[in-house]
């Protein structure tokens, strides 16, 4: 068993030299993300057995299909980012810097559709000072909101580059760093969708 | 040296540590009016003695910053400075204005000292650590802005790096922090809620910027590691920074009247702030463990790598110990406060200005690398000297703390809080043995520059070298 393991531990490492992806400097600061994130859920996991009903209450008030559409947004900018690490991998620059502009513009739908769940809620009367659900709610998808314009920035400075050539078969860790943090910001609203919007 | 006009960095170091042994000696005399009430009085009384501690500390860090700005810059540039007499000149004002506004403090009544000034035209007095005069405080934002311009100008002309650019974000966020401190809300949350703007944005913020491009750019001198590798590890350690910082502003939000949520960000932010000052730690030794060369200024890497340490354990261990809010209920505004304080600033910026002196006064006294070996001696033994009783300070302290939070705050039984400070009276006396040995170690560390000034320059060991 340990053998076959072994096996294809060396056999995964033979056939992607550069493990993890991208440059090791992003996934220290991934995993420094992470934490903070699961601090928060954490938060929200110790407030909500104290007042699970209040929490029930007024998860029922939130958007579910505009987050589930949200969802699907990000799933799919992820898509587009895979593409565009498999063209700059294939040396095809152009292809990559336009799958990267695609991702992009579903980042920006994502916020668009999120900023127009804050206008209702603000248009209520909902503040982070409402009650204990509404404050983690809004802290938590904001703070995951400009997780998501640091990454369309990041990922347009990686599409910049690439437009203009800047990437090699050999040599494109930068579309990986890139490609490594957008993953991080799309999973981490995997976790906060189904936790804030529909577990109760 | 490589360029001319770094040499005006020299009287900003000198001052710094001609004000660090100031701050240190009212330091003694205020931990002794803590066990002996009127030692002094009146003509040093605790509150003045409290403000000229603190204020000199401010005062000599913003020399340090300013002179490793001025040194720095130039070599990373590529260019001389663009006003050597601009730095000067500004020298001498912010010197003046510096000691006139202490023998304000020590001469005059505070009250009669905003009479004098004319604090009722524009009132900020009275603000703990923001307690200068007004005009005191407009002097300050001229020296910052002319400072600004020169730094600037000279980056913005030469050779631009993640170090220069990361050190001006720093310095700009400093001066325009500090501009709160003219706001001055006569609602007293929201006085509270801006003047930490000032106070926490600057320690918990942008100067740990300052930290870190200073802490870079000797590393990089020093180790001799590839530029690239050091910046990198540079820009996550900041954006972590900021991310934890600034809205770890909240643990300051707990108690003054802001609103509730306050106590949930404050303290999942603030929680994580020991993170980029762990990087920070890994980051230090990692570089001196892949070094290139062996340096012959063994002392400045001595005090890089224990400002790393140090930096962690008084920011990030001391300000977790108290930072949730359900303990914090208990601990704020006791002595767990002071010694997180006292091993913050001096493991991360009392450190950092003195790795920078250490590194750069060899060349600004006309070495090519490194003091004599017997100067680097003397520097090692007041290094040791200053960190160790700085532990110590900041354990008696903790101790006197967590005593304090259970006799007047949490047993069933609470006593009053004078009371309390006479039973806790035995730590502040080990406390201020612990005091006399710092300034020992500070001593020591001024001797270090006249020890063996002409001695031959200390050359590097050529075996010991892990890279070699």
């Amino acid at each position: 068993m340990r053998g076959i393991l072994m096996d294809t531990v060396v056999r995964h490492e033979q056939a992607r030299p550069g493990y993890p992806p991208g440059d090791l400097a992003i996934w220290i600061f991934i995993l420094a993300e992470l934490l903070v994130f699961a601090i928060f859920f954490a938060a929200y996991a110790f407030a909500r057995s104290g007042q699970a009903e209040l929490f029930n209450h007024y998860q029922a008030t939130l958007n579910r299909d505009t987050a589930l559409f949200n969802t699907l947004a990000l799933l799919t900018s992820s898509y587009f980012v895979v593409r565009g690490v498999v063209a700059a991998r294939e040396g095809n620059n152009a292809l990559c810097a336009r799958w990267l502009w695609a991702a992009v513009a579903m980042g920006g739908l994502f916020l668009v559709i999120k900023a127009s769940e804050y206008a209702d809620h603000f248009a209520a009367g909902v503040s982070l000072s409402s009650n204990t659900f509404y404050m983690f709610y809004l802290s938590l998808t904001f703070f995951h909101f400009m997780h998501v314009i640091l990454g369309m920035v990041i990922l347009a400075a990686v599409a910049v580059k690439a437009g203009r050539d800047g990437y090699s078969p050999d040599d494109h860790t930068g579309v990986e760093t890139g490609a490594s943090y957008w993953h991080m910001v799309d999973m981490v609203w995997l976790i906060l969708f189904p936790l804030v919007y529909v577990m109760r | 040296m490589q360029y001319q006009s770094q040499a005006v960095a020299k009287p900003y170091f000198i001052a710094a540590i001609g004000l660090f042994v100031g701050q240190i000696l009212f330091g003694l005399i205020l931990g002794l009016q803590y066990v002996i009430g009127d030692f002094m009085f009146p003509e040093i009384p605790f509150n003045v003695a409290r403000m000229v501690h603190t204020n000199l500390l401010i005062v000599w860090l913003l020399f340090g910053f300013m002179g490793a700005a001025y040194y720095l810059v130039p070599e990373e540039a590529e260019r001389e400075l663009f006003s050597p007499g601009l730095a000067i000149l500004m020298f001498w004002i912010f010197l003046v204005a510096g000691a006139l506004t202490i023998l304000g403090y020590l001469l005059v009544p505070y009250s009669g000292l905003a009479e004098l000034t004319q604090n009722s035209v524009l009132p900020t007095m009275g603000r703990e650590f923001l307690e200068q005069p007004t005009i005191t405080k407009l002097g300050i934002v001229v020296v910052a802005l002319a400072f600004l311009f020169n730094i600037g100008m000279t980056i913005l002309k030469g050779r631009k790096t993640a170090v220069s650019l990361v050190l001006l974000i720093g310095l700009l966020g400093l001066a325009v922090m500090f501009l709160f401190s003219f706001y001055n809300p006569d609602n007293l949350a929201k006085d509270k809620y801006y003047w930490w703007w000032v106070v926490h944005l600057w320690v918990e913020g942008v100067w740990e910027l300052i930290l870190g491009s200073i802490l870079a750019f000797v590393l990089i001198k020093t180790t001799g590691v590839d530029r690239e590798v050091i910046e990198k590890w540079l820009y996550v350690i900041i954006a972590m920074t900021l991310i934890t910082g600034i809205i770890g502003t909240g643990h300051h939000y707990y108690w003054i009247g802001a609103p509730e949520y306050w106590q949930w960000w404050g303290s999942i932010f603030s929680a994580l702030e020991p993170i980029p000052f762990f990087m920070m730690t890994v980051f230090a030794f990692n570089m001196v463990n892949r070094r290139r060369r062996n340096h012959p200024n063994k002392a400045a890497v001595l005090w890089a790598m224990g400002t790393a340490v140090m930096a962690f354990l008084g920011a990030g261990v001391w300000g977790f110990l108290h930072t949730l809010a359900p303990i914090n209920y208990y601990t704020h505004g006791t002595q767990i406060t002071a010694a997180h304080g006292h091993m913050a600033f001096y493991g991360a910026y009392v450190m950092i200005v003195l790795t920078m002196i250490s590194y750069a006064m060899p060349m600004l006294r006309g070495r090519t690398a490194a003091p004599s070996n017997r100067s680097q001696v003397v520097e090692m033994w007041s290094f040791w000297l200053m960190t160790v009783s700085i532990v110590f300070i900041t354990l008696f302290l903790t101790g006197a703390g967590i005593l304090q939070v259970y006799l007047q705050r949490y047993s069933g039984d609470p006593l009053p809080f004078m009371v309390v400070q006479d039973k806790i009276a035995m730590f502040y006396w080990m406390r201020e043995v612990a005091g006399a040995v710092f300034m020992v170690g500070l001593i020591a560390y001024v001797a270090s520059f006249f020890v063996g000034s002409r001695d031959p320059e200390a050359t590097a060991v050529a075996g010991d070298s892990a890279a070699a």
